[in-house]
């Protein structure tokens, strides 16, 4: 029997997803905790209601929802910057940037050049939409070409289009901000039925890399890559060109990602969309218990874990943390859930886990 | 503790998931002696010497060493040297992107009289080491840009260059020549002299018998016996380690055929990869086995990996089947049939995190396409079937492939080739690692392919390897074809060849 248990034990402790979800557990626990110090129902986190709008919708409100759907951008960038991390070894920053010009370029069309506000489309919303994709996968062929094909580090290429790109959006938009008052512009940062549509845009995403992953290859490819780029050339694959593809997958879903977020506020705002939102993003996936030394990846981790940042950001707000006070808060737990997942602190448990057995079997002797 | 003992262990176990590595281990060690590890690939010589010097956590078992009154419980590397205890590991662990002086002296590099690095000094000292050792190499450059075999010199140098009470050695001669084999053993003999105990790894019969005093075998993670050299002559000790019979030196070559008449496989011209090997003709038919015999760089494998695009040739043409091809990168010499086995295990070779069985199909996999993923149920079988053929010895085909003994690794990347069932396969030190047993099913393999219509280049150190299999060899020297030897081939005309005689 108690091999039995401790069998479980070993199979949870091995369980990747542990660290993403437990976290995830422990905001859920602290938002609890203070639903019930201040007196409230403590499940209120979780309660979901339908709420009648001015217009005669109805839509569902509550805490999980408000996550799912502010955290839909993160959640899209994480896709890409997971394959990323785990082809090259490094980091994309530039997904902020890009994100703003992406949308900057999707409105500028919208509009029309110079024009800072809008009722009318210039040109069909599809076009619109395109665009921003298209800008965004340029953005990812130029940062994959420096990396694969010249060999640049990650980071120091993708700076150049961190600082650059948020001011080419800016030459783009006429150093206005490009307002689109057209409804259907905005429904992508609105809702769909009773569902915030950026959660459904998310959940698309997700669903194509999961199918992509599942149905090709090129999950095994990437991972192979990422190990052993030299082993995996020899092997047949071509590795410049797996770690370019993934650097063009995330800048794509940074125009994804760019134009949700546009379509939220119904305007382009070069300076402010995508702001910091690298940092999430790769803060996503060191969270989803993805090593940022590159190989093996956890896609459901860096979901998981861009939803837990949100989670965080959300709750220190309930908690009444100022705006200006929630990044160090943010900082302090961040700081606690990646020390956990370091290999010395694991070792060090691990190693009182051991002297324990030990103990007990020489007790026993 | 007996006088002249240094190193003691008792009652050794250690388990990693899913496999029992040592089962109650004893091992002992005496002042200048060369001891001789022996088993098969797996059977847990690895792993008891990482016991010994504190990589692995074994958990039941004592550990003492000469000169101190506790057992002895290493937690690192540093805790083991500190104690006297020296190592150089299967996989030479060094950094490819150090000169040589750092790699030897990384960690307790001299210090000048502000306490920052003496660069100056270490580099001569290095110079000096390797010089020492006979070994010529500029010290300066990065490890990165000298052969596998001079890393492992280099390891070896390092090891040595450390005071110590014992000496370990995983494997070391693995990649070298029989020139630097020699250089070693003189090494060795010296240390010995000295007082040093020296534990010695090797799936080389002849070079146990050439310097070692005692012999302990495993066999399964448990201890046989342990035997007095005198003891133990090479059937017995065959017979200990696989725990039957094998002859492993019966002929697995048929008669000599001449193949000249069989259609062109292969046919190079004026081949060339600037810097590491010159122009070249050759031609390689159907059906055949083709090694290639010369010094330590003197441009085997790269006469080998110009052809299969590895280093991308920069002159000369190539015909595949009569018809002529551009080789831009590895994959084209797949689709083109052929399928090459690099040298360097650790660097070109596995994809550590994957598994065994994602290792074994990776190849395939590559040349099926990206869109064309193959089922998992194909995945498995293809696995099991070369897990089954080669006798891998893996908990399960969903292990990860670095849990794997060194010569069990080998094993999973040749199964990689394998399965792509290449009409042309370049063979790079196939059985490095690979203990007697397998090292005979795999001779046997590539003839029986060579009789299926496939042509093989086989590259080893081990000349007799190559005189057992081969229907024709290649000489190189100094980075260049200098000859061929077909007909009877025996190892004096290749030693001859080598050498300097005329190749014919
Ligand atoms: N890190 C590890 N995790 C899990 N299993 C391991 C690990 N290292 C070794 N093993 C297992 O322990 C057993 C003994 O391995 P070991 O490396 O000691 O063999 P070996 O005798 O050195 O073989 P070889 O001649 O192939 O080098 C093998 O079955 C191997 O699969
Ligand atoms: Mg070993």
């Amino acid at each position: 029997m108690s091999t039995d248990s401790s069998s479980l034990w070993n199979k949870i402790k091995s369980w990747p997803l542990l660290l993403p979800v437990v976290a995830l557990i422990l905001v859920m626990a602290l938002n609890i905790l203070h639903d019930v110090a201040v007196g409230a129902n403590p499940l209120s986190f979780f309660t979901i209601t339908l709420n009648q709008t001015t217009s005669g919708g109805t839509i569902l409100y509550g805490r999980i929802i408000d996550i799912l759907n502010r955290g839909s951008e993160v959640a899209i960038l994480a896709l890409g910057m997971t394959l990323v991390v785990s082809s090259s070894a490094g980091t994309d920053i530039s997904v902020g940037s890009v994100m703003s010009l992406s949308a900057s370029f999707c409105c500028m069309l919208l509009a029309g050049f110079g024009v800072t506000s809008t009722n009318e489309l210039r040109v069909p919303l599809i076009v619109g939409v395109l665009a921003a994709f298209a800008m965004g996968t340029l953005c990812g062929c130029f940062n994959g070409t420096l990396v694969a094909y010249f060999g640049i580090q990650p980071m120091v290429a993708t700076l150049i289009l961190f600082s650059a790109a948020r001011a080419i959006g800016l030459l783009v938009c006429n150093n206005m901000i490009v307002y689109i008052r057209n409804a259907t512009f905005g429904a992508f940062g609105a809702f769909t039925g009773p569902l915030p549509t950026p959660i459904i845009i998310a959940a698309i995403c997700i669903a194509i890399v999961a199918v992509v992953l599942r149905k090709t290859s090129l999950g095994m490819y990437i991972q192979s890559v990422g190990i052993n780029s030299k082993a995996s050339r020899i092997a047949g694959l071509n590795s410049k060109r797996i770690i370019f593809l993934t650097y063009v997958i995330c800048g794509f879903f940074a125009g994804v990602a760019g134009l949700v977020n546009s379509s939220r506020i119904t305007s382009a705002d070069s300076n402010n969309i995508g702001l910091y939102y690298e940092m999430d993003a790769i803060l996503a996936v060191a969270l989803g218990g993805n090593s940022l030394g590159g190989g093996k990846f956890n896609l459901a981790g860096s979901i998981i874990g861009a939803y837990t940042i949100q989670a965080i950001t959300t709750t220190l707000y309930a908690l009444g943390v100022s705006t200006d006070q929630a990044p160090v808060y943010k900082a302090i737990i961040v700081v606690i859930i990646v020390a956990i997942q370091a290999p010395p602190v694991r070792a060090f448990f691990r190693k009182r886990a051991n002297a324990k057995a030990f103990g007990k079997e020489a007790a026993k002797a | 503790m007996e006088d002249n003992v240094v190193l003691t262990a008792r009652g050794i176990s250690m388990t990693f998931p899913g496999v029992k590595a040592l089962e109650n281990v004893d091992f002992t060690l005496r002042k200048g002696e060369i001891h001789a590890l022996m088993g098969e690939n797996g059977a847990g010589k690895s792993t008891l010497i990482k016991c010994l010097t504190g990589i692995n956590d074994f958990e039941a078992g004592e550990i003492h060493i000469e000169g101190v009154d506790e057992p002895v419980k290493n937690h690192s590397t540093r805790d083991a040297q500190n104690v006297g205890i020296s190592t150089v590991y299967q996989e030479v662990n060094l950094c490819p992107n150090l000169s040589v002086a750092e790699n030897l002296f990384i960690g307790r590099e001299p210090l000048t009289k502000l306490k920052t690095v003496d660069r100056k000094s270490y580099n001569v000292k290095s110079q000096k080491i390797m010089d020492d050792l006979g070994i010529s190499v500029d010290v300066t450059q990065n490890l990165e840009n000298y052969s596998l075999a001079i890393q492992q010199m280099v390891a070896i140098a390092r090891a040595v260059d450390m005071e110590c009470k014992v000496l370990i050695l995983d494997e070391p001669t693995s990649s070298l020549d029989d020139e630097e084999v020699e250089k070693l053993f003189k090494l060795m003999r010296m240390l010995k002299e000295k007082g040093v105990g020296i534990i010695f790894v090797t799936h080389f019969l002849e070079q146990v018998y050439a310097v070692c005093d005692r012999i302990t075998v495993l066999r399964n993670g448990a201890l046989v016996g342990e035997y007095p050299i005198a003891d133990l002559p090479r059937v017995k000790l065959v017979a200990a380690m696989m725990g039957k019979d094998l002859d492993d030196l019966a002929a697995i070559k048929g008669e000599t055929k001449d193949l000249s008449h069989e259609p062109l496989e292969i046919s190079a011209k004026g081949l060339a990869h600037i810097g590491t090997v010159k122009p070249f003709d050759l031609e390689i038919h159907k059906g055949e086995v083709i090694g290639i015999g010369g010094l330590l760089g003197s441009g085997r494998s790269e006469l080998a990996r110009s052809i299969y695009g590895a280093d991308r040739a920069n002159t000369g043409s190539l015909k595949v089947k009569d018809k002529d091809v551009q080789i831009h990168q590895p994959i084209d010499a797949m689709n083109l049939g052929m399928g090459m086995l690099p040298d360097d295990r650790k660097a070109e070779g596995i994809i550590e995190d994957l598994t065994v069985r994602e290792n074994i199909i990776l190849a395939l996999q590559a040349k099926t396409g990206m869109f064309k993923k193959l089922s998992r149920q194909k995945q498995n079988e293809i696995a099991d079937r070369y897990i089954d053929l080669l006798s891998i010895k893996t908990p399960s085909p969903d292990t990860l492939v670095k849990q794997l003994s060194g010569g069990n690794q080998q094993k999973v990347i040749l199964a990689r080739w394998l399965a792509t069932s290449p009409d042309f396969l370049i063979l790079d030190e196939p059985t490095r690692g690979i203990d007697i047993g397998t090292k005979t099913e795999i001779q046997k393999l590539i003839v029986e392919l060579a009789g299926q219509g496939k042509s093989i280049m086989f590259i080893s150190s081990e000349i007799m390897e190559m005189v057992r299999t081969c229907n024709r060899m290649v000489i190189m020297r100094d980075r260049e074809k200098v000859g061929e030897i077909g007909g009877d081939i025996t190892e004096q005309k290749i030693m001859h060849a080598i050498a300097g005689g005329e190749g014919e």
